[in-house]
């Protein structure tokens, strides 16, 4: 088919559903944000915001991994449980192993493992996990998303077996910091920030730095764009699909360490439904679920908007069965938006 | 003939920017096989969809019977009889023959369907094209000659009256297409009409009665077949002038090889020995030569240079590179010999439509534009973007401009330059110039002639005969999965080429 086009010049005129498009997560969370102000005014107060953050910062965590996923035009449904499995390893090597997993009270374990070798335990849960559930998609093709909601039910048996019913509690001061601490007060502001936000925030800009900045971003950009394209410019698309799970799963096991440190606690139940909440951050800010489109910073206030709005609603004494509602709608009107927008993309 | 089964005439349709067909003719007789010629892009696709009512004319008058009728969608022309049987077939592969043959049309009561009397109907028909199979047997079971009946089948259980035939033979063996024949004649018999459409020349002067040769979207004429002869239809076929726009240029070829293909074989389907996809195919082109490769559709060109830049499986046979044999299992593998590829499809295989011109141009070539093996050198990246974009004059408002935005011709522009930046032996350009406007085909033939001129060997697939023609330094033709001839661009006119591409054996060269 010939195309009709005459050459195209700069663009004519200011292209003004792509910058509505492009900053439509930061407007609906200021917008949300400034109801929220007038009709709760707790809801502006330093407490309440860096509450907020503290709420969400295990959910950005595991939305900055979802990123790179979706980036591809893959999803990963496993994490809640991969992270429950993690979190109980996590909490087992403080204890000091298996056999000491249900001692209970603090300070008393000497025979417990530092905090850092409980981290790693759990980042090494996670990117195994991934990197199994990366090898199914890649080399056994089957789609990502029947291989996490098999990862899903797995990782969440796993957890429960190794958990035998009951939690485990109760863990050195060094690793709850990492979940409760504070640092600051900063000086001239007199607020102290939490560990969780600031490990959030990290690693949200490190993220950023890698998509945006390095030769790996660009390839996750480009197999999620157009996976053909990407093998034909001599891309290892296998790999990088392999490594966009395998980085899922590193922040699930890091989520794992935090949230663990921050309820001083492990069970094989939690993390349940994580996996909802966090692609509806990453979708709501922006990031297309056919791939190749979206950035950290979209994640980032996607994250804090589904902060705000659950927030918002609990200060305003609205029912959490509601908020789920809410939450679903609000994922089904984010992937029609996006849909909407490619179409406007392919018109162009 | 007053007493045409079938009358289109005067018929004329465009798309946005191409005339497609321009007053055109056709007549088809009770009775008849009628053989339907033209190139590729000679306009018998849009006259096929103008007839199964999947398009509508702008222009013209089409009489069915001797009852002047509109076609306004598909089931308009089934209810008249008319039926077309396309390349590609449209049955279900999960159900079985019976529920193929009559979809949408069930016999039964209430919304139930009657099995029994859908078996038996099926049956019916099946032995009467002679296909012995259950009704019940599954469509994915069957292979692509029986399909093939299938469709046959489904276009008889519909009282057609003019079946139309879309490149019928190209995927059967020679014993089918005797089997194919014998139904055909005897569709004719019970006084059907049957539109053939094909590439292959003998088949026209075997089983048809009259022909008609569209070109350029344009009637060029008919007849009858015992009246003419192969050389005759060729004729009809090219009659064209090469385009002024296409200038000539001097050789650059040089002695060297650059790269030698040996007889590269991929068997389509395993159980099938006639479904190879590439059968044998050796060639070679030296630095600075432009290698044409022409062929009418499915024969395989795509084919070859995929498997020869790793995109594809090959079984048998290898690639040689300056002398030396090398392995190629992906597309990595020969980008690392120097091999690039500019695939026909650009949109679907090359480009990157969310992402900047600025990424798009250097992503096959990041590795030699990081920083510690990491960081993209983004300086560095500006400069090659920069260098190509005034090369290769790429007109853009931005390096940061989305590729989705640019022309047709400018994006293929961006592709040229993703591989130019990596400094290639041997680039293979897949119908370089497929929708762009002529003057970016011009643009884009200076740019061959230009890289071939740097010692970059050249392996340039059109589908248009004057453009291979124009470009070439030498031309091979090929044929179903084959190469069926050579011959040097001095030596090379339409009809030599016509012949070459739809002969079985190649008697020009």
């Amino acid at each position: 088919m010939v195309e009709a086009r005459v050459e195209a010049g700069p663009p004519q005129g200011v292209d003004w559903f792509g910058i509505l498009a492009r900053f439509a997560p930061l407007i609906f969370l200021v917008v949300l944000m400034a109801v929220f102000a007038v009709l709760e005014p707790r809801f502006l107060s330093s407490i309440n915001l860096f509450n907020v953050l503290r709420q969400v910062s295990i959910y950005g965590l595991l939305a900055v991994g979802m990123t790179f996923v979706i980036l591809t035009a893959g999803i990963d449904l496993s994490i809640g449980s991969l992270l429950a499995f993690a979190g109980l390893v996590a909490a087992a090597v403080s204890k000091g192993g298996l056999s000491n997993r249900f001692t209970v009270g603090e300070g008393q374990d000497a025979a417990g493992y530092a905090w850092y070798l409980a981290a790693l335990a759990a980042i090494a849960v996670g990117v195994v996990g991934g990197y199994l559930q990366g090898f199914a998609i890649t080399r056994l093709k089957v789609p990502p998303f029947v291989v996490t909601l098999g990862g899903m039910s797995a990782f969440r048996g796993a957890a429960l077996l190794f958990a035998a019913g009951g939690p485990i509690s109760g863990f050195e001061p060094e690793f709850v910091w990492w979940g409760q601490g504070k640092i600051g007060p900063l000086p001239g502001l007199g607020w102290a920030i939490p560990v969780p936000v600031i490990i959030f925030l990290v690693i949200a800009i490190l993220a950023h730095i890698v998509l945006r900045y390095t030769r790996y971003g660009r390839q996750v950009y480009a197999v999620g764009g157009n996976p053909e394209a990407a093998r034909l410019s001599g891309l290892n698309v296998r790999a990088v699909i392999t490594s966009v799970y395998v980085i899922m799963g590193f922040f699930a096991g890091f989520g794992a360490f935090v949230l663990a440190a921050r309820l001083n606690s492990a069970e094989a139940v939690a993390g349940t439904g994580y996996e909802l909440t966090v692609i509806a951050s990453v979708v709501i800010g922006g990031t297309s679920l056919f791939g190749g489109v979206g950035t950290i910073f979209g994640t980032v206030v996607g994250t804090i908007l589904i902060g705000v709005l659950l927030n918002g609603l609990v200060l305003m004494n609205v029912s959490s069965y509601i908020q789920q509602i809410i939450i679903g709608v609000i994922i089904v009107l984010a992937v029609a938006f996006d849909t909407f927008a490619k179409s406007r993309r392919r018109t162009a | 003939m007053s007493d045409a089964l079938l009358r289109m005439s005067g018929i004329s349709k465009s798309f946005p920017g191409v005339q497609a067909l321009q007053d055109v003719h056709l007549e088809v007789g009770h009775g008849e096989i009628h053989a339907l010629l033209g190139e590729n892009g000679a306009g018998k696709s849009t006259l096929l969809k103008i007839l199964s009512g999947a398009q509508s004319p702008d222009r013209g008058e089409i009489v069915f019977d001797g009852k002047p009728v509109t076609l306004a969608n598909p089931h308009a022309a089934q209810r008249l009889g008319i039926v077309t049987i396309y390349q590609e077939f449209t049955l279900a592969p999960n159900i079985t023959i019976a529920e193929n043959v009559f979809i949408g049309r069930e016999p039964g009561r209430n919304g139930f369907v009657n099995w029994r009397r859908m078996a038996a109907e099926t049956r019916a028909i099946t032995t009467r094209i002679g296909l012995d199979l259950n009704p019940m047997t599954l469509v994915r079971d069957l292979s692509v000659a029986e399909q093939q009946m299938v469709e046959i089948a489904r276009a008889l259980s519909m009282d057609s009256r003019l079946i139309v035939m879309d490149e019928p033979t190209s995927a059967l063996s020679s014993s089918e297409v005797d089997k194919l024949y014998r139904i055909v004649r005897d569709l004719k018999a019970q006084g059907l009409g049957i539109i053939f459409v094909t590439h292959r020349l003998e088949e026209v002067m075997q089983i048809c009665d009259r022909y008609t040769v569209l070109r350029d979207g344009k009637y060029v004429g008919s007849g009858a077949v015992a009246e003419t002869d192969v050389d005759g239809i060729i004729k009809m076929m090219v009659g064209r002038e090469v385009h002024a726009l296409f200038a000539r240029r001097e050789s650059t070829a040089t002695g060297e090889v650059a790269l030698a293909v040996e007889g590269l074989t991929r068997r389509g389907n395993q159980q099938d020995p006639h479904a190879a996809v590439l059968d044998g195919v050796s060639l070679s082109v030296r630095k600075g030569e432009i290698l044409g490769i022409a062929g009418l559709v499915g024969a395989g060109r795509t084919e070859m240079a995929r498997a020869v830049f790793g995109a594809d499986p090959f079984d048998s046979g290898r690639v040689v590179v300056d002398g030396q044999p090398v392995r190629i299992r992906s597309p990595r593998d020969a980008i690392s010999h120097g091999i690039g590829l500019v695939p026909e499809d650009r949109k679907q295989q090359a480009l990157f439509l969310a992402l900047a011109i600025r990424m798009n141009i250097s992503m096959a070539s990041l590795g030699n534009l990081d920083r510690m093996g990491i960081f993209v050198d983004e300086k560095a990246e500006q400069k090659v973007v920069e260098e190509y974009r005034r090369a290769l004059n790429i007109r853009m408002a931005s390096p940061e401009q989305l590729v989705v935005n640019l022309s047709g011709g400018n994006q293929q522009k961006v592709v040229l330059a993703r591989w130019l930046a990596l400094r290639p032996k041997v680039l293979i350009v897949d119908e370089p110039t497929r929708g762009i406007d002529v003057g970016a085909k011009v643009e884009v033939h200076n740019l061959l002639y230009e890289m071939a001129r740097t010692g970059i060997a050249i392996i340039a697939i059109s589908s248009e005969l004057p453009e291979v023609m124009a470009i070439s330094d030498r031309i091979v033709t090929m044929r179903e999965g084959r190469v069926t001839g050579a011959i040097s661009r001095a030596d090379a006119t339409q009809e030599k080429l016509m012949a070459m591409m739809t002969l079985s054996t190649a008697r020009a060269a």
